[in-house]
């Protein structure tokens, strides 16, 4: 017997079919990105709270946002209103304290973990952001936006000059390290209403 | 007798369109990798916030999602045009934030075991909501201790 010929599979019609799957899947899916400002929200309040701790007041940097959607900040009694692209500055200096400001968050000398030892950092600092029931969501995002971006900017200097690359690039626990270092601590208290 | 002459009707070469299919098969590969099944229908419009410090959302079967902002046009009419929360798929009544306990009661269930500790709750909030609607949810959250949250928003 010879060799018999196969004829040829018709495969006009896969175009068809494909083109379907492709209307189908473009309908059914979306291309939203995940991307997002990760927060940790504290612990409920407690039913009989105490009062909270005293803090000092060159420790404790105030954010207020309010129904206009203006940004006061107030830093060791000295309140003045500024803008979201000055807010950045403003939280770091504050958060490090460089030139150990009398007026800036005290340094206190604290155990960190290996290439540090012991350092002197500010760590009963606390940012505290208010806001009013009646202030817009995207002026609060944008003043979180900055707070947050503060700390990745000081972690990200600090990473670069003790491990000499940035933060994102240092392994885990020299982000730990980083992240001790500048620790995040930001307190949202309950808005006021309007007249209150 | 010309070199030139027609030789009778010029016949159209048929288009070989047998790699076709492949062509739209890479797209549609194209489109499965890049896109995401859309897992609720939409009953409130959002425009997300633009910020610099964002971060992805790591698995995304850990993540809920609580939508806040006008709803849609057709629900407008019945619904009216102020700000309401919808939990995964629902519409919640009114400004009702009670039932967020529930719903992260319900979705902790869902998970895992050893997933439930990293639940993570996505807020999508339009840009112009007023706090008083986003703090009373937060609130919630606290109460309900899911205390890991996520603003989506877009890179700017």
């Amino acid at each position: 017997m010879g060799k018999r010929k196969v004829p040829g599979l018709n495969a006009s019609s896969t175009a068809d079919i494909s083109f379907i799957l492709l209307i189908f899947f473009l309908v059914t899916t979306s291309m939203d990105t995940n991307r997002g400002l990760a927060v940790r929200l504290p612990n409920p309040p407690e039913e009989n709270q105490q009062d909270p701790p005293k803090i000092r007041e060159r420790n404790s940097m105030v954010v207020n946002v309010n129904m206009n959607n203006q940004i006061m900040v107030t830093v060791a009694k000295d309140s003045r209103t500024i803008e979201v692209s000055e807010l950045r500055e403003l939280a770091k200096q504050f958060i490090a304290n460089p030139e150990n400001d009398p007026d800036l968050p005290e340094l206190v000398p604290v155990e960190l973990p290996a290439p540090f030892g012991v350092q002197n950092i500010t760590k009963n600092h606390v940012i505290s952001l208010q806001t009013d029931r009646a202030t817009n969501y995207d002026t609060y995002f944008q003043v979180e936006n900055e707070l947050y971006g503060a700390y990745n900017d000081l972690r990200d200097e600090l990473a670069k000059k003790t491990f000499g690359r940035s933060y994102n690039e240092c392994n885990e626990d020299e982000q730990l390290a980083c992240r001790q270092y500048y620790k995040c601590v930001i307190s949202e208290a309950e808005p006021r209403k309007y007249n209150q | 007798m010309s070199k030139f002459q027609k030789k009778g009707k010029a016949e159209m070469p048929e288009l070989n369109t047998s790699s076709l299919p492949d062509l739209i098969f890479s797209i549609l590969f194209f489109f499965m990798i890049v896109t995401s099944m859309r897992e609720m229908e939409l009953k409130v419009e959002f425009k997300v916030p633009k910020g610099t410090e964002l971060e992805k959302l790591e698995r995304k079967s850990l993540a809920s999602y609580i939508n806040i902002g006008r709803p849609t046009k057709d629900l407008r009419a019945r619904l009216g045009s102020a700000s309401r929360i919808q939990l995964n798929d629902k519409l919640i009544a009114g400004t009702e934030v009670g039932y967020i306990r529930e719903f992260v009661q319900a979705e902790r269930e869902s998970l895992a075991e050893r997933d439930k500790p990293f639940m993570k709750m996505c807020l999508k909030v339009d840009k112009d909501t007023q706090m008083g609607i986003v703090t009373d949810v937060k609130m919630e959250l606290r109460k309900a201790m899911a205390l890991s949250i996520m603003y989506s928003a877009e890179q700017r």
